[in-house]
């Protein structure tokens, strides 16, 4: 009876031994890919490839720095990002057969977390990586800006209001205006409708659309993602709230808000004259492996940059100086 | 000759003793202590990060249990902000609440039709169309409070941000909890010994007095291990009810006025705060009170079921 009961422990132990041990393993792909926001499409091509990248991997390795990359790239973070992300990881791939490039979201924070860790080897940020990381870790990663996104406010189309000041924007946003016609709409009380306190969205509209003042938390619904927000301004003829211009590109039915009589659209983000927008960052730890510099690349170079802007987001070189000068004296 | 081969039966050999006997045990072995060892990982790991609150940042728990005021820092290292998580404590108990007084008639009534009134089609009928409730994902019932509830509440009730509300999200926790307390109070039900009633219609009683004053009672204990199972399962919602909360820092001034819960608040700045910050380790803090408040149900349920016992000896 005792003899037995030994066994069977000892066998339970080894096999617990065993199970620990392939989830010791396997648990850094597993934190990488947490809230899992990869397409079908970007999943499908990466067990495809896989295969293929094994067998020609050795070949690869001995061409030319110019010959098609091969290997596996990883990336999560920035929800702002995502989209176009996989956009291009998916044009990537289709010209670089032998190479796998993953683009999951999970945030900012978890983005830059990630990559700081080497649980990813790209990590996707709406800001700079001193703001969410310890200087230590931040110092060890490199920014490239990919590219630039632009912040619209955005308001039901039956409301009829197409143009605020600035100072309407932040009467409205920090709760001291409540109702559409102190702003020279119609009588209809505001719904403000905002995203969370650590949304790169919120941060980028606050600093530059309200000059840094706070929202009115207590006053506000919040949503979790931009398409929420987007239904919800739909439904309430007094709602208004702000999104990144990707998000406008194929929607009709909401009204994207004029600032100090400037259209939020991509050339006045280029010229200067539009003042709300930032870079999005992909960090890499250190200069990043060949594969993910050449992705990287590829997002930022002249092949993309027509679709870039297509999905409603800004190429960092057509940035005249004005516009870059005006974003760095604050 | 009986005494050598008596023997050998003894001394089985050890590959078919490990195949017949110790492999099957020790598989059940390795799950049974599995499942013990992730839950206490999973407590170890949230105290560890869920306290980081009160001895990284030095905020009292009296703040943050009682303070209405939220503003921490979210950046790695610094402090000095605020992390009063009351309105959210508040949410998620009001929310809970609404949808418990919503849900609970409802489901102790269905439990007793299904299995004192009609009961043969209650076990052909009704006992799986509640139970496909169950495995109906959360999202959807959000989306469905977010697309008719909410601009229902609006329109019907003029309710003033846009029909996000304390109601709508009592509504959705008590459809998404029903099912749970109506399959655990029809068990219960339906287990009372029939003596019991035989008894009860041997005196004369009607069928009504007989579910009133017999059955209902005798199944008493059941009830309320399905209520506080429904419970807790409200309490861990976060998707559905982040969808129709309206997720406004503020207590609400009403039931038709939004305002945030434990689990909508997490879900919101989790990805984006910064590791280890201040934001974020009120966020794991948060976490932690609700792994509390379900382990203090799970209790609460086995304190219930003990003292039944305790009564039927």
């Amino acid at each position: 009876m005792k003899n037995r009961k030994v066994v069977s422990v000892l066998a339970a132990a080894m096999m617990a031994a065993g199970m620990l041990a392939g989830c010791g393993s396997s648990s850094s792909s597993t934190s990488a890919s947490t809230t899992a926001a990869t397409t079908a499409a970007t999943e499908a091509a990466s067990t495809e490839a896989a295969a293929e990248t094994a067998s020609t991997e050795a070949a690869a390795d001995t061409a030319s720095s110019t010959a098609p990359v091969s290997g596996e790239v990883t990336a999560a973070g920035s929800s702002a990002l995502l989209p176009l992300a996989q956009a291009a990881a998916e044009k990537f791939m289709e010209a670089n057969p032998d190479c796998v490039v993953t683009v999951n979201g999970g945030g900012s924070g978890e983005g830059l977390k990630q990559v700081a860790d080497g649980s990813v080897d790209i990590g996707n940020s709406d800001v700079f990586a001193e703001e969410k990381l310890d200087a230590d870790s931040a110092a060890k990663l490199v920014d490239h800006e990919v590219c630039t996104i632009t912040m619209a406010p955005v308001v039901n189309k039956d409301l009829g209001v197409t143009n605020l000041t600035t100072d309407q924007l932040i009467s409205i946003f920090t709760g001291k205006t409540t109702n559409w016609s102190e702003v020279g709409g119609p009588d209809e009380d505001i719904l403000l409708v905002t995203r969370p306190s650590s949304s790169g969205t919120r941060t980028l509209f606050k600093t530059w659309a309200l000059n840094g003042e706070e929202e009115a938390s207590n006053a506000s619904l919040e949503t979790d993602d931009s398409g929420t927000l987007l239904q919800t301004v739909e439904q309430n003829k007094g709602a208004i709230g702000y999104v990144a211009l990707s998000y406008l590109v194929n929607d009709d039915n909401v009204q994207a808000v004029s600032i100090d009589g400037v259209e939020p659209t991509l050339e006045n983000t280029y010229s200067g004259d539009y003042k709300v927008w930032g870079y999005e960052h992909m960090y890499t730890n250190g200069d990043g492996s060949e594969a993910a510099q050449a992705f990287i690349n590829y997002m930022m170079g002249d092949d993309f940059a027509s679709d870039l802007e297509s999905m409603g987001y800004g190429v960092t070189s057509k940035m005249s100086d004005a516009a870059v000068s005006a974003h760095a004296a604050q | 000759m009986t005494a050598p081969s008596s023997v050998r039966r003894t001394r089985t050999p050890f590959k078919e003793k490990f195949i017949h006997e110790s492999l099957g045990r020790g598989v059940v072995t390795v799950f049974g202590f599995l499942i013990i060892a992730i839950t206490i990982l999973i407590g170890v790991f949230l105290i560890v990060r869920g306290t980081g609150t009160f001895t990284k940042y030095h905020h009292s728990a009296a703040e943050f249990l009682f303070s209405s005021e939220w503003d921490p820092a979210d950046t790695a290292t610094e402090g000095g902000g605020h992390v009063g998580a009351a309105i959210y404590i508040v949410g998620s108990l009001l929310t809970c609440g609404l949808g418990l007084l919503i849900a609970a008639p409802f489901a102790l009534g269905a439990a007793i039709f299904m299995t004192k009134i009609v009961r043969e089609a209650g076990n052909k009928i009704f006992r799986p169309a509640v139970e496909i409730f169950v495995g109906i994902p959360s999202v959807v019932y959000g989306w469905v409070g977010l697309t008719i509830l909410v601009p229902f509440i609006r329109d019907v009730f003029h309710a003033p941000m846009g029909g996000y509300s304390v109601l709508a999200a009592g509504i959705v926790l008590a459809v998404m909890i029903f099912p749970t307390i109506t399959t655990v109070a029809a068990d219960a039900i339906a287990s009372v010994p029939e003596v019991y009633e035989m008894g009860a219609y041997g005196l004369g009683s009607t069928k009504w007095q007989v579910i009133r004053h017999i059955t209902v009672p005798a199944a008493r204990n059941g009830i309320f291990t399905g209520i506080i199972l429904g419970l807790a399962r409200a309490f861990g919602e976060a998707l559905a009810v982040a969808m129709v909360i309206g997720k406004t820092r503020a207590f609400p001034k009403g039931i038709l006025y939004p305002t945030n819960n434990l689990t909508a608040a997490i879900a919101a700045d989790m990805g984006n705060s910064a590791n280890g910050g201040e934001q974020n380790l009120a966020l794991w803090s948060m976490a932690l009170l609700l792994f509390i408040i379900s382990m203090f149900f799970i209790f609460l349920i086995h304190f219930i079921s003990a003292k039944g016992e305790l009564k039927k000896s």
